[in-house]
């Protein structure tokens, strides 16, 4: 009984051992021995970044062919260079990845209720969209720690995660499971070509820039003293930063929340403090740029639009070469901004250092006669960018225009700046309420003439900021407003000698919400002037755009400016983009440098994509919901007075600089004084002096 | 009618998961997310009724005859080991997709009480091969019926809050226990 029951349990064993043999032979499916070799080169964290079901699946996507070499995103470089070797492959540069955590809000925004019993944040979120005021920030729960399978993410002081980069391995986990989007894994080409949209945590001030600068990240990192993390986050918006901190009229500082309270934060010192730290301590600060794609892109016009884009441009990458009319770069920076708001000597700094990432330049060549679109496109540049500003002048439409001694404002403030002779006369009578009327006064006061701005409207009106008409006033600049010009009287030797003017009068408001000026019959008067300078407004040079047959193959507006989508900034021709003056009109410097970011994204992803997308959450507008009427639980605290460099003779007869930057001290002060907001929240009652 | 009987006695009042307490390891391991608990729903479902099957031929046709019935456990263990291998086999060869739906899942049920248990259960009633094959079918939709439901709780308790002690396998032991004493109300509906 024994030996029958063993025969029959061996015989049943051989029978299913013959049967898998014989199956394995008839059923048996090649596999590529490389798998399990690839596989082992893989990290085994099974974490699903590189979009694979785990490594065995992204072994098997590498030996079929469908993925890189450099597919594990945990392994890093030395995965990818075992993986090469086992397929015979060359490893791609890829730029590499992190965590970004867009809140700064945590504990301080205002909580709807609290939930008790829920302990996460995907759950919290179902509740009336989680616990917070806040629609877009974090919920505090930690979801993304439990998440993060290489402990690279911890809840921070202030309850919002903290991401450690050396750790981060951008695997995703994190930002799977965040409900709210408040973090997101990016390159440092995403950082770069991202727009503000209206779930990013943009307190007022990020939301007013045109250059939508990281403002409160800059602050917060001067506010701990690493000066170069700020010089670094400004630069990723903002390769302009020596100049717009001594230029910008600051859109930024009218949306600050410490209006309410006291004055706003004097956010454009402080930028100005972190980059003349870059320059006066000697070294430049290392910019990194995406690996090299050899894609050439022409960009037209060295003024702060074309730098901003050939800037960007070269840090995602790509081989920008600029074309410029003028000997030197900086367009309207160099020839337009006078030497005593803008000296010569730090914007040459900022070119250079824009210039030594690997920017190409070839001066001297004029658009629509030198160079064309054909001519660019034959020598193999893939994309055009258009910058080339807002030069013409606009004319009075007076008698006697044309006689000698008027000149138009962008045309005197040029020759100074190029060094040439300009004629000016003892007397000068400057018309327009600009910025470029109150810098050709200026220019003429240190030129030894007595200068006076005409300008047709009050002094509300005036559209110069507020503290060049005062730095105008004190030096002497006389002002003569609801005057506007009727006709250049000129001497026998056909030179201006006076100007007829006559009186306004405001009436009505008009479109632009000013008070239309009218004049008034019978008041015609005159006024000495051997030269008058004619500041009232410019617009972009097209005629450079036409073909030698007198057509365009570019669209224009009703304005004079080159037509393109407001957003993506592609003109009707799809590898031509345009920003700056060109298609704004004149406008900000910080304007022009946003608008050659926003191109240079376009251009990017019309080059690696070929197409222009458009987030849909776009910010254009102020957000409704984060302005507020007042501002809680704020102490008043002083705001920082610009520092002057020079008084009296030194300053009206030198174009030495006056403003002068902020002490470490001060700016220390200055940067507590940001409330460092959010959408909603912002810092209630900070320490005095915490630093 | 006795076909409708039988697998609604195998479904809910005889429930090999809940009512015979049979293949609990699956039923704990693989039931942390529905994706999987239904892949191994599937796989079981397909291979309980095969085993049935082959193992009601075995016992008639091998060890009654023999008059080798006491042998019926290490037997029925040998053959359903084998067949599960081989239909693994055949299934990468034969049906890819199916093979990548049900693969992982198939080896860990060579070794499944459930799977033995149901074959075993079906000689002691006596059940005929068709209706062996029915009953099988059934209790193994059954299992795949009580993994789902588990998978579904245990997602939602992912967001509870637990007390530390008890998180993991302990809530998932006392949650089983709870499913166990709910279906415990068919009991007696089918004599």
């Amino acid at each position: 009984m024994i030996a029958e029951s063993v025969l029959v349990l061996f015989g049943i064993g051989l029978g299913s051992a013959l049967l898998l043999a014989l199956a394995s032979r008839l059923l048996y499916v090649y596999e590529d021995p490389r798998v399990a070799r690839v596989e082992q080169c893989l990290a085994g964290a099974n974490c699903g970044a590189c979009g694979y079901p785990g490594c065995p699946g992204a072994a098997q996507a590498v030996v079929a062919g469908k993925a890189g070499a450099n597919v594990c995103v945990v392994g890093g470089p030395a995965s990818a260079k075992a993986v090469a070797e086992i397929m015979g492959l060359t490893v791609e540069e890829r730029e590499p990845e992190r965590a970004w955590v867009d809140c700064t809000g945590g504990r301080r925004a205002e909580a709807v209720y609290r939930y008790e019993g829920v302990a996460d944040c995907r759950a919290q979120h179902l509740f009336h969209n989680g616990a917070k005021m806040c629609p877009e920030g974090c919920l505090g729960l930690g979801s993304c720690v439990a998440a993060c399978q290489f402990d690279a993410i911890r809840m921070g002081p202030d309850n919002y995660p903290v991401v450690d980069p050396e750790r981060c391995v951008a695997c995703g986990g994190c930002a799977q499971a965040c409900p709210r989007g408040v973090i997101s894994i990016l390159s440092m080409s995403a950082r770069l070509t991202h727009l503000n949209e209206t779930s990013d945590c943009l307190a007022p001030c990020r939301q007013k820039c045109p250059g939508q600068i990281d403002i409160p990240r800059y602050i917060q990192q001067l506010r701990r003293g690493d000066v170069a993390g700020a010089v670094l986050t400004i630069k990723e918006r903002n390769p302009l930063l020596l100049v717009c901190g001594r230029v910008c009229p600051r859109p930024c500082e009218t949306a600050c929340r410490r209006n309410h309270v006291d004055s706003p934060v004097a956010i454009n010192m402080l930028k100005r403090y972190a980059a003349d730290w870059e320059m006066n301590s000697g070294a430049r600060l290392h910019i990194p740029c995406a690996p090299d794609t050899k894609r050439r892109v022409a960009v037209v016009g060295g003024g702060p639009a074309g730098l901003s884009c050939a800037y960007f441009l070269r840090r995602l990458g790509h081989s920008p070469t600029i074309f410029e009319s003028m000997p030197l770069l900086g367009g309207q920076l160099r020839y337009g901004i006078p030497e005593y708001r803008l000296p010569k000597a730090v914007l040459d700094w900022e070119i250079e250092g824009i210039l030594e990432l690997g920017v190409e330049v070839r001066t001297g060549l004029r658009f629509g006669r030198d160079i064309g679109l054909e001519s660019l496109r034959a020598e193999g540049f893939e994309a055009v960018f258009l910058g080339i500003g807002a030069w013409l002048s606009s004319a009075m439409r007076v008698e006697g225009e044309d006689s000698e001694g008027v000149m138009a404002g962008t045309e005197f403030l040029t020759r100074v700046g190029l060094g040439a002779d300009t004629g000016l006369g003892k007397k000068v009578v400057v018309v327009g309420g600009g910025n470029t009327a109150i810098d050709a006064a200026r220019t003429s006061v240190r030129l030894g003439a007595e200068a006076t701005i005409m300008y047709r409207r009050s002094r509300q009106e005036m559209p110069a900021n507020d503290e060049e008409v005062l730095g105008a006033e004190q030096e002497g600049v006389k002002f003569m407003f609801l005057a506007a010009p009727t006709r250049v009287l000129t001497g026998p030797s056909g030179r201006a000698e006076a100007l007829e003017y006559v009186q306004m009068k405001l009436g009505e408001p008009d479109a632009s919400g000013r008070r239309r000026p009218e004049p008034v019959p019978g008041s015609e008067t005159t006024i000495q002037a051997d030269t008058i300078i004619a500041a009232i407004g410019q617009k972009p040079e097209l005629a450079c755009l036409y073909l030698p047959d007198q057509t365009c193959p570019l669209e224009e507006t009703k304005w004079r400016t080159l037509a393109a989508d407001p957003d993506t900034l592609q003109t009707s021709l799809p590898d031509v983009f345009t920003a700056g003056d060109m298609f704004t009109g004149p406008n900000l410097v910080i304007g022009a440098v946003g608008g050659g970011r926003r191109a240079a994204r376009s251009i990017h992803q019309f080059l690696t994509q070929g197409a222009v997308t458009r987030p849909d959450k776009l910010q254009r507008d102020m957000i409704p919901y984060t302005l507020f009427s007042n501002v809680q639980d704020v102490r008043p605290r002083q705001r920082a007075e610009t520092p002057h460099l020079c008084h009296g003779r030194e300053r009206t007869c030198t174009f030495a600089e006056i403003e002068g930057p902020l002490n470490a001290d001060q700016a220390l002060a200055e940067s507590c004084r940001c409330l460092h907001c959010g959408l909603t929240c912002y810092d209630r009652d900070p320490e005095p002096g915490a630093a | 009618m006795e076909y409708f009987l039988l697998i609604i006695a195998a479904i809910f009042v005889n429930n090999i998961v809940l009512a015979q307490y049979l293949g609990n390891c699956p039923f704990l391991g693989c039931s942390r997310a529905t994706g999987t608990a239904v892949g191994m729903g599937g796989a079981v479902i397909f291979v309980v009724t095969l085993a049935t099957a082959i193992t009601w031929l075995v016992q008639k046709r091998l060890l009654e005859p023999m008059g080798l019935e006491y042998l019926q456990t290490i037997a029925f263990i040998l053959v359903i080991a084998a067949l599960v291998q081989f239909v693994e086999m055949f299934l990468k060869k034969v049906l890819p997709p199916l093979y990548r739906a049900l693969g992982i899942f198939l080896p860990l049920i060579t070794t499944n009480c459930a799977v033995l248990g149901i074959a075993i259960i079906c000689q002691r009633k006596e059940y005929g091969l068709l209706k062996s094959v029915v009953f099988a079918a059934a209790s193994a939709a059954g299992f795949m019926l009580a993994l789902v439901l588990m998978a579904a709780i245990r997602e939602r308790l992912d967001t509870a809050r637990v007390p530390r002690a008890l998180r993991g396998m302990p809530i998932g032991l006392i949650l089983a226990g709870l499913m166990s004493l709910a279906f415990f109300a068919f009991s007696g509906m089918i004599a």
